[in-house]
């Protein structure tokens, strides 16, 4: 069975949830403190939603200074597979795991509603059982989503097909309607909706199943 | 201490009569540090002195009760091996000084209540008063207020899954913030707030204690707003009193007292609201029959030189105060490191004192070292049990019976369609800013009759049960008439968990009122408490925690009564979303329930118009019980996943029949047509009773309310774009649609 570690900082608050949505698609999930310093004991790596350390500074800004996050770094380098769910996306990106950069929402508020969500590539280890185009229901949940970036990196980006998922409609004005990305090596994917919520029907949406269930598979091989 | 401007005992908050009180107790005269402890004590905040004696005619037993009014929430055994934790609050007096931070820390200290009692706060919920938006203050704090609990409650991980939003001139300069929180737990960790054990030591967890908030309970929560522009004028005298709120040591708080709950290192626990550092240990102490030495040096400061009374009373946030067996200290220590999570003995539990006559009276010593000087010495109990008891003067008031000969009924237009558009308003760009998610447990959230979530969160025995959450309040009935007013307050919401399939178990409430020393004011607490009394022995409901909020006035203006009442409810079996507001084309929409007497008196129309006369409609409990309890079997069946007819549940409430039909056809983009002959007035009386339905199956609807005895009316096919009753109404719904969804939006961005 896939062991999926779930990396708790201490204002970490998405562990269960993340936890339970991977236990639901057949994986085996274990919580990893944040002083860890290995990782590599596990087939992947979730960093859940939340707000690391308080995130009064900048989200992510401290939490990429946690000891697991040269774990995680050293765990992506040799092709784990590790997804950055929310506050996990920003730490991502802070830890230069993943390019551009989460800003606070366009209308400057926080935002907890449905979205929807397009598949652009299927060629990351979180999309990989989806199909191109196709439309996920998906709830959003933050006040710093707005996915940016500069031009260049932009350009690299889609041209090395690591745009993975957009708005359908951008309620939070990102670049490009970006709600998720991945590295170059389509490993590491972090997204700002919370696939972790979409796992019923009773609560709304089972869609997060489609990519959780591919995140954990172990079969994901690059195109 | 200063005392420039008379005794000092007055500068306390406490009365002549009371300075007598404490000498008799003390046989002697209080010191100055053991007056500033009496005073905070015996505030009206924290003693309920005015109160207490008409909350003693509610009733608080039941089946399924395990902790009444009393302890820092109630609690009810939930079935399945989980009890559910409640309580309510207000935060009111700071919100209108600080929004942001006011309502913040609302949230923060109404957390700590319910993970006091072992329980992990699964649940949130904010009933907010303001004044008219169309004033800019009030705009001001409506965003400061919204972003505060935002703020707080979505970093501290808590779900925000509802609340109320209502607009009244009395509010103007006095909003109110309630808040509402429930937790859930194993059934085998529930935990009191008591001290026992001679030589356990007293351990402060979390924060820093600094000069913020103190004297708050006296100072702001227990005296009304003098000047006539309200908080504005006082602003700057009293913003010193408003503490300020940190979610993240909230975070690491919570993971770390469950955790040492988890691992049964603690005896007891209790947290440090009002009043601070001295109600946790004279309450712990006093509950436990013994008595406790605190050293006031071992408590970490965050500023030089504070003195005793301010350490003592200080209302630092993010603070709790653990018995512990001195043999767990280390395993205590350890875990509260791994969460960052400061930890310190600051009090040691002592044998009770004898007293000449025999009796054991434990005392509540505050020293200079745990060996040292003692500063002051006060029986524990004397603080947070034996403050004075008033019955203060009641009086109707003198223009009742004018206001109530003002009936505005025969105002109603015949067509209200322009009207009720006015009334319109989607409170989801207040709801959108709040995490209604966390813990994958909402079915039903914001925005909704009532919140429907799963029984479920981390560390609870597996259940297929629901819990549904609702709070109600309406100070246009209650000004009216404040026993009848409340009554239906309450049958609103056991109306609004019908809607989610939830049977009543238990009831909350935070009474808001003005000045107790005004007599009209303690005549409406009075009348309010027994009209909530009338209703909760109507429908069999135990009342299981309470707040009291007076000095709710600014220029000697008191607001309406307003007692919020929060219900919580149980759905046996949870696994399928209960109907919405959604029909389709073709269903048949019927409304259920016994057909008031149309009244305009106390609706939201005619106040809107600044009409607020009539009578309002005497609290009829056992048609209305029939009524709620045939909507909950229907829409429970559907939760269980039984086949039904029922697509859709709507109860009639705020706007009558007329809102609720709008705010259905704005939800499903369908519209209704009915050629009932209802008038303007039948449309806008909000009498609660009534359910708007819509069914696949009439026949079969109908068979199931006749066995029941409860009346049914169709109303007409659901179909079409507009909303259409009779010659009453006749409305588009893309145009109800936009204009609910911008009507707060707009009031907000206004610029005037």
């Amino acid at each position: 069975m896939t062991r999926v570690g779930v990396v708790v900082f201490p204002g970490s608050n998405c562990e269960y949830d993340a936890a339970a949505a991977v236990d639901a698609v057949g994986a085996h999930s274990e919580m990893v403190w944040h002083t860890a310093t290995d990782v590599s004991g596990f087939d992947a790596i979730i960093l859940p939603g939340g707000f690391a350390h308080g995130d009064y500074l900048r989200p992510g800004a401290l939490a990429r200074f946690s000891p697991v996050m040269e774990a995680v770094r050293d765990f992506a380098d040799s092709g784990g597979p590790v997804l950055g769910i929310c506050n996990g996306f920003q730490v991502l990106t802070e830890a230069g795991l993943l390019p551009g950069a989460l800003q606070k929402n366009r209308g400057l508020t926080f935002l907890c509603q449905p979205s929807r969500v397009r598949v652009v590539t299927t060629d990351s280890v979180l999309t990989h059982q989806s199909f191109v185009g196709q439309e996920l229901s998906i709830p959003i949940n933050h006040f710093s989503g707005s996915y940016t970036c500069d031009d260049l990196t932009y350009q690299s980006m889609v041209e090395k097909d690591q745009i993975v998922l957009r708005y359908v409609e951008n309620p939070n004005g990102s670049r490009d309607d970006i709600a998720g990305v991945c590295n170059e090596n389509k490993n590491v994917v972090g997204l700002m909706p919370h696939p972790e919520r979409s796992m019923s029907e009773l609560l709304g949406s089972a869609d997060g199943k489609i990519l959780l269930s591919g995140f954990v598979a172990g079969t994901f091989a690059r195109h | 201490m200063a005392n420039d401007s008379g005794p000092l005992h007055r500068a306390l908050g406490l009365t002549d009569s009371e300075l007598d009180d404490i000498r008799e107790v003390l046989h002697r005269e209080p010191n100055p540090l053991e007056l500033a402890l009496f005073g905070v004590m015996w505030s009206e905040h924290c003693s309920y002195k005015s109160s207490r004696i008409h909350l003693r005619r509610l009733p608080t037993e039941g089946e399924r009760v395990l902790v009444g009014p009393g302890e820092n929430a109630g609690v009810i055994d939930a079935g399945d091996g989980i009890a559910v934790a409640i309580r309510i609050e207000s935060h009111n007096h700071p919100s209108a000084i600080e929004p942001y931070q006011g309502a913040a820390t609302g949230v923060g200290g109404i957390l700590r209540d319910v993970f006091t009692m072992g329980a992990r706060p699964l649940a949130v919920m904010d009933p907010l008063f303001f004044g008219p938006l169309s004033d800019a203050r009030s705009r001001w704090l409506v965003e400061g207020v919204v972003a505060g609990i935002s703020g707080y409650g979505n970093s501290v991980g808590v779900p925000t899954i509802g609340g109320e939003l209502t607009f009244d001139e009395c509010y103007a300069t006095n909003p109110l913030v309630n808040v509402l929180c429930a937790g859930a737990l194993p059934v085998d960790r529930l935990v009191l707030g008591r001290a026992s054990g001679v030589g356990n030591l007293a351990v402060l967890l979390g924060s820093t204690t600094g000069r913020d908030g103190i004297g708050g309970v006296s100072v702001l929560a227990s005296a009304g707003f003098a000047g006539d522009d309200g908080a504005a004028s006082l602003d700057d005298a009293k913003r010193p009193s408003v503490q300020v709120g940190d979610p993240y040591e909230e975070k690491r708080l919570i993971e770390a007292c469950l955790a040492l709950l988890d691992h049964g290192y603690v005896v007891g626990i209790q947290d440090l609201g009002g009043a601070g550092l001295v109600c946790a240990t004279s309450e712990t102490a006093a509950r436990g029959g013994v008595g406790m030495d605190v050293d006031v040096t071992a408590v970490p400061q965050r500023e030089p030189n504070m003195q005793p009374y301010e350490i003592m009373t200080s209302e630092s946030q993010e603070r709790m105060l653990a018995i512990i067996e001195p043999s767990s200290w280390d395993a205590v220590k350890a875990l509260c490191d791994k969460w960052e999570v400061r930890a310190t003995v600051v009090g040691r539990v002592t044998e009770p004192a004898v007293t000449s006559s025999g009796e054991r009276v434990g005392m509540l010593r505050v020293r200079r070292g745990f060996d040292g000087e003692v500063l002051a010495e006060v029986p524990a109990s004397a603080l947070a049990d034996d403050a004075p008891l008033y019955d203060r003067p009641r009086q109707r008031p003198a223009d009742l019976d004018a206001l109530r000969a003002d009936d505005p009924t025969s105002r109603v237009p015949a067509n209200i369609s322009d009207d009720v558009a006015e009334l319109l308003i989607d409170p989801a760009w207040v709801y959108r800013q709040y995490d209604s998610q966390l813990f994958l447990n909402t079915v039903v959230g914001p925005g909704r009759d009532a919140a429907l979530l799963r029984l479920a969160g981390p560390g609870l025995p597996a259940s297929q049960r629901g819990v549904a959450l609702s709070t109600d309040s309406n100070p246009r009935w209650c000004a009216l008439d404040p026993r009848h007013g409340t009554a239906w307050t309450v049958a609103e919401g056991v109306a609004n968990l019908a809607c989610v399939g939830a049977t009543p178990v238990a009831v909350v409430n935070c009474l808001n009122f003005g000045n107790p020393e005004h007599p009209e004011v303690m005549w409406q607490l009075s009348e309010s408490i027994d009209g909530m009394s009338d209703a909760c022995r109507a429908l069999d409901l135990p009342v299981i925690g309470g707040n009291v909020s007076l000095y709710n006035e600014s220029g000697g203006r008191d607001i309406d009564p307003t007692p919020t009442i929060g219900l919580l409810g149980l759905v046996d079996r949870l696994v399928a979303a209960p109907p919405g507001w959604t029909w389709r084309d073709g269903d048949t929409v019927v409304v259920v329930g016994a057909t008031p007497t149309a009244s305009a008196a106390g609706s939201r129309w005619a106040t809107s118009r600044g009409w607020r006369g009539g009578v309002i409609t005497a609290f009829d409990g056992p048609t209305f019980a029939a009524t709620a309890r045939f909507v909950t079997s229907e829409v429970a069946r559907h939760c269980a996943g039984e086949p039904s007819d029922v697509v859709a549940v709507h109860d009639v409430s705020g706007g009558g029949l007329a809102q609720a039909l709008l705010e259905m056809a704005a939800a499903s983009e369908i519209g209704i047509s009915s050629d009932l002959p209802l008038t303007g007035a039948d449309l806008i009386t909000e009498t609660p009773g009534r359910f708007v339905l819509a069914t696949r199956d009439i026949a079969a609807l109908r068979e199931r309310a006749e066995r029941a005895g409860v009346p049914l009316h169709v109303l007409g096919q659901a179909g079409g774009s507009r909303v259409t009753v009779g010659s009453a109404l006749s409305v588009d719904v893309a145009d109800v649609r936009r204009r609910r969804v911008s009507a707060l939006e707009d009031a907000l961005h206004a610029v005037k």
